[in-house]
């Protein structure tokens, strides 16, 4: 756990780098977690998938996996890997600034 | 008289079907139980099958001669629920209506999800222990398999009985040196996961356990498409595993009719439930248990074992007009098959991690350790499935919520010491 200075505010992160509480996120906080990730500039496709994911939790209190953004997010797996390299399902609740996906147990 | 549905004749169903029949008087409640077909399998014995150690017509009983006198059993297949008529809509024309729901119809797989997954190569180069006549077929190609790559792989999470994928690499291991080809084989273990499992400690261990038998791991693979003609398994990120012959556990939706069942399931066909009471978030007279359910738990038989108490007393209580008991603590054990005679197990719930010590009490199996009595325990645990819990009777000494007597380990919070 670490008190980083984002976007001019002091956010809690864990040892993975995704923020403890996700209340301290808003869009400029994602824009510059974005950077940190090497996602230079954030498109209205990734805005699309950063909001279904905040959705997504705010719902459920968990993030979707690949497959649910796939079918649910409107945006094709494919272009979430495009997107969101690597790992989207991850990488996007990074952004997003809510908990590490569980992927289920 | 009040009408109960259950929807399901699997473990979960069969188990609810039962208790709640001991549970109310016949004049009190009519207890109403569908499924599609005939057909209940013992899934973990699934993991037996490839390796000649059991085999399909072994671990299948029919659906009807598990549930008591006294509930009537619907053969049909489930076209939807309608939540504000209260009524289940049968394929066979018929509808049920009733007072409260319990739905218990599992998980299916979704081999069609993956591109290429069902086409060439598919059941001779690419299976599936996942089914009866997946596992039955892999079995025939194990026996003439004589060296080469063999790849495990977990499409995506959830999964059912997620360490089945791990033990069945433990399992191969065991099998191809009791063969003698075991140097003529390359294993290796592909997940989507950034380790070898989900729960960080247990994770730690059993990555050891792959590494020790030189299993190789592959991890953060997500599967984008499989080609059984090349006998390639590509990432949605363009990396790519060749393959032999290829173990792959497809996808996982819940039951088809709860799409079509408005508001009823997620995206992927799981119910989102109260992951304490059991309570469907879609309908308060709506009960959910087993794989159906999306809660952050294993889709496992010991998981539908342990919420079958909490969901007749919450069918009861919700009947009476009281509140609901909120006692499910997500408690999940499993035995972990390693080869040789021996296996492991590992008892867990939401909050507390995987321990060491001993379950149930102090006295009691191995915990997060190998060992032949484990091996007994889930040899032994096919006749408590049929004789015991299905009937819904209660196991000596194991219980819903989770014991800590036997546990030697602090009680650790989820994700302590994952760097450790």
């Amino acid at each position: 756990m670490s008190v980083e200075t984002i976007a001019g505010r002091d956010i809690q992160l864990n040892e993975e780098g995704f923020l403890t509480d996700p209340t301290q996120w808003n869009e400029e906080v994602a824009v510059e977690l974005a950077q940190r990730e090497g996602i230079e500039t954030l498109s209205d496709r990734h805005w699309e998938v950063i909001r279904f994911m905040r959705s997504e939790y705010e719902k459920k209190g968990a993030g979707p996996s690949v497959r649910m953004l796939g079918k649910a997010s409107g945006v094709p797996i494919k272009e979430l890997y495009q997107l969101f390299p690597k790992g989207p399902a991850k990488l996007a609740a990074k952004i997003a600034g809510i908990p590490k996906p569980r992927g289920c147990i | 008289m009040h009408r109960i549905v259950i929807l399901g004749a699997g473990t979960g169903g069969t188990i609810a079907a039962n208790r709640l029949r001991k549970a109310f008087t016949p004049g009190e409640a009519l207890i109403t139980c569908i499924d599609q077909d005939d057909r209940h399998v013992y899934q973990p014995g699934l993991l037996f099958v490839p390796f000649g150690l059991t085999h399909p017509e072994d671990i299948v009983k029919p659906r009807g001669r598990q549930l008591h006198r006294g509930i009537d059993y619907v053969m049909s297949a489930i076209e939807s629920v309608d939540l504000r008529t209260q009524t289940v809509h049968l394929a066979s024309g018929a509808n049920v209506t009733y007072d409260v729901l319990v739905v218990a119809t599992g998980a299916v797989l979704a081999p069609e999800d993956t591109e290429g997954l069902t086409g060439t190569g598919w059941m001779e180069k690419v299976f599936t222990f996942y089914t009866p006549e997946g596992a039955a077929a892999l079995e025939a190609a194990l026996a003439t398999f004589d060296g080469g790559r063999v790849v495990v792989n977990v499409v995506e999470m959830p999964i059912k009985c997620p360490v089945a994928p791990l033990e069945f690499c433990f399992l191969a291991d065991w099998y191809f040196q009791e063969r003698g080809i075991r140097d003529k084989v390359t294993l290796t273990y592909v997940t989507p996961l950034d380790a070898a499992f989900t729960k960080p400690i247990a994770s730690a261990r059993l990555g050891g356990m792959l590494e020790e038998r030189g299993i190789e791991l592959v991890t953060e693979f997500n599967t984008g498409q499989v080609d059984g003609g090349e006998g390639r398994l590509i990432s949605y990120d363009e990396r790519v595993i060749d393959f032999d012959l290829a173990v792959v556990i497809p996808a996982h939706n819940g039951a088809a009719y709860v799409m079509s069942s408005q508001g009823l399931g997620d995206a992927l066909g799981f119910i989102p439930t109260n992951e304490r009471t059991l309570q469907s978030l879609a309908a308060a007279n709506v009960f959910v248990l087993g794989d159906a359910a999306s809660l952050p738990t294993s889709k496992a038989g010991s998981v539908t074992h342990f919420e079958g108490e909490v969901i007749v007393e919450n069918v009861k209580r919700f009947l009476d007009g009281q509140a609901l008991d909120a006692s499910y603590d997500g408690h999940s054990n499993c035995f972990i098959e390693t080869g040789f005679s021996k296996a492991m197990l590992i008892d867990f719930n939401y909050e507390v991690e995987p321990q060491t010590g001993h379950y149930p009490g102090r006295v009691g199996l191995p915990l997060m350790k190998e060992s032949r009595l484990n091996h007994l325990g889930k040899l032994m645990f096919q006749w408590l499935y049929w004789h015991s819990l299905l009937p819904g009777r209660d196991i000596p000494g194991v219980t819903s919520a989770m014991p800590t007597a036997g546990k030697t380990g602090a009680a650790l919070p989820e994700k302590e010491e994952v760097s450790s």
